[in-house]
């Protein structure tokens, strides 16, 4: 049996709503961590490529009860139905170009071995997904600058976020030169993470109780009793995930302290949000 | 072709050739021989020219001999050593030399003159051909296979790198014209034929040993990037 398998990670962060400011600074330091490339014209959105992106939602009203929150959308790292590794990205994938590590529950994709069906960017439900229609063009000069831990893609594959796994990598050949078998929780944080000057994002391993992210997500090893498909479903009430009645199991997951933003994270029929808003992951599994 | 053949057809009258036909026989053996002849042609072709077409030959900035300096510094690591982030150093670059080297020549051979007068006079880094080097969307972690357990693996330099440090001539560097890739990860055998550890560096090679020795050959991001 791997010696991986026996303590699997399971990466996820969560993401303090009520923090962001919208500042845009994860979608910067992520897309200069993981050599993205950028456009003659970045506003247009579907040529351009957005690993991190923040989302900008408003609760309708108007003057003077508006309220704007912003909602950074990494890849979500789903696990699944029944989180057991069959994210719909991983499902679809005619080349095993993107595979679930179930040592860490991170979702690879692998630039060489895409061939650029773009199946995957057609099941993601988070529009995580992104295709390089061109070749990257870098101002001259700067491919020296690029990082050689983030191999760069060339037109015709796919791309998305990786949860920093090169830093996951550095932390790990740290550990193997220190004779540890494990890495701290600060040894491995995202990019993203590291350039909030809000502190929104926390990052670490949700299988870990001692991590930061586990002591606020309080994730629901069972599945959640209205929906088998569900598992992981946070113990905060003030915890949500994007659609999260899919089934899909994200590992990240929101935080917001108002009812309306907790709503937004999926959609609703009339009267149907008010019935299932209480419905939080059982506390009586320890 | 009688008037009667090319009424039923050419297909038939082909396959009444091959059955046998005895007036026929003369080009049946032709066509044997034929065959044989641009099998020969192409097969040697395939296992002799095309090796030396799809390699170029690059020799390194100067000869190195490694079982020299293994004699005096001692191991590998002495030279190729783990840094404190656990990262690879790699080949030694120019301060490395010279924490033994000095501004007069250690030995006498010619290899270090031109060491002396090309690299350390001008301050400048010796630009070595790595015939190990990997694509660039390969990640490799030193760390992991040659630290002791029950971190790493714990693996010997030669289990992959194979007896470099025995040789005393830097032999030249091939170069894959298509792939730009170094001949070391295909292999000096054109079949794909291993017969020790070291001969081949692909990635079913990197597979086939995790899973023996972990049990399971990786998911893609251990190795990928």
């Amino acid at each position: 049996m791997n010696k991986e398998n026996i303590k699997a990670h399971k990466f996820g962060m969560v993401i303090d709503l009520d923090k962001c400011t919208g500042c845009g600074s994860c979608m910067v330091s992520c897309m200069s961590e993981n050599n993205v490339p950028f456009k003659e014209d970045e506003s247009n959105k579907k040529d351009s490529i957005t690993w991190m992106r923040v989302y900008k939602l408003t609760n309708g009203k108007s003057f003077p009860d508006t309220e704007i929150v912003y909602l950074p959308r990494p890849c979500q790292h789903c696990g699944g139905k029944g989180d057991h590794g069959h994210s719909p990205c991983v499902s679809v994938c005619p080349a095993t170009a993107t595979d679930y590590g179930y040592d860490t529950g991170i979702v690879s994709q692998i630039y060489t071995r895409c061939f650029g069906c773009r199946y995957c960017m057609g099941a993601c439900p988070y529009h995580a997904r992104y295709f390089n229609w061109w070749d990257p063009k870098w101002p001259e000069g700067m491919e020296k600058y690029l990082s050689p831990n983030v191999s760069p893609r060339m037109r015709g594959v796919v791309e998305k976020c990786s949860f920093c796994y090169h830093r996951y990598q550095a932390a790990r050949d740290k550990a193997y030169y220190d004779g540890r078998e494990d890495i701290e929780e600060n040894e491995y944080q995202t990019a993203c993470t590291t350039a909030c000057p809000a502190g929104a994002i926390v990052f670490g391993d949700l299988n870990n109780p001692a991590h930061r992210v586990h002591e606020i997500v309080k994730p629901d090893p069972h599945p959640a009793s209205n929906n088998p498909n569900v598992v992981g479903k946070s113990r905060n009430p003030n915890v949500f995930r994007l659609l999260e009645r899919l089934g899909t199991n994200p590992k990240v997951y929101y935080l917001s302290e108002r009812e309306w933003v907790r709503k937004a994270g999926d959609n609703y029929l009339e009267g149907e949000w008010d019935k299932i808003k209480n419905h939080h992951g059982s506390e009586s599994h320890g | 072709m009688s008037k009667k053949e090319s009424e039923n057809g050419s297909a038939e009258s082909a396959g009444e050739c091959t059955a046998g036909d005895t007036k026929d026989d003369k080009g049946l053996g032709l066509g044997v021989i034929f065959f044989i002849v641009a099998f020969v042609i192409c097969f040697l072709s395939g296992t002799l020219l095309f090796p030396k077409l799809l390699y170029s030959k690059k020799e390194q900035p100067f000869n190195f001999n490694h079982a020299l300096h293994v004699g005096e510094a001692g191991s590998c690591d002495s030279c190729h050593s783990l840094r404190e982030d656990g990262s690879f150093s790699g080949i030694p670059t120019l301060d490395k030399c010279m924490e033994c080297h000095t501004e007069e020549p250690l030995g006498e051979t010619k290899d270090e003159a031109v060491f002396a007068e090309m690299y350390v006079a001008k301050e400048k880094e010796v630009p070595w051909y790595v015939y190990s080097k990997q694509p660039d969307c390969v990640f490799f972690s030193h760390a992991a296979h040659t630290q002791v357990k029950p971190g790493g693996a714990g693996m010997d330099c030669v289990t992959c790198h194979g007896p470099i440090g025995e040789t005393t001539a830097s032999r030249p560097y091939e170069e894959n014209r298509i792939t730009g890739y170094s001949r070391d990860i295909w292999g000096k055998n054109i079949w794909g034929i291993k017969k020790h550890s070291w001969d081949r560096m692909k990635m079913d090679d990197c597979a086939a040993c995790h899973k023996t020795e972990t049990g399971h050959q990786g998911y893609c991001f251990q190795c990928h990037k």
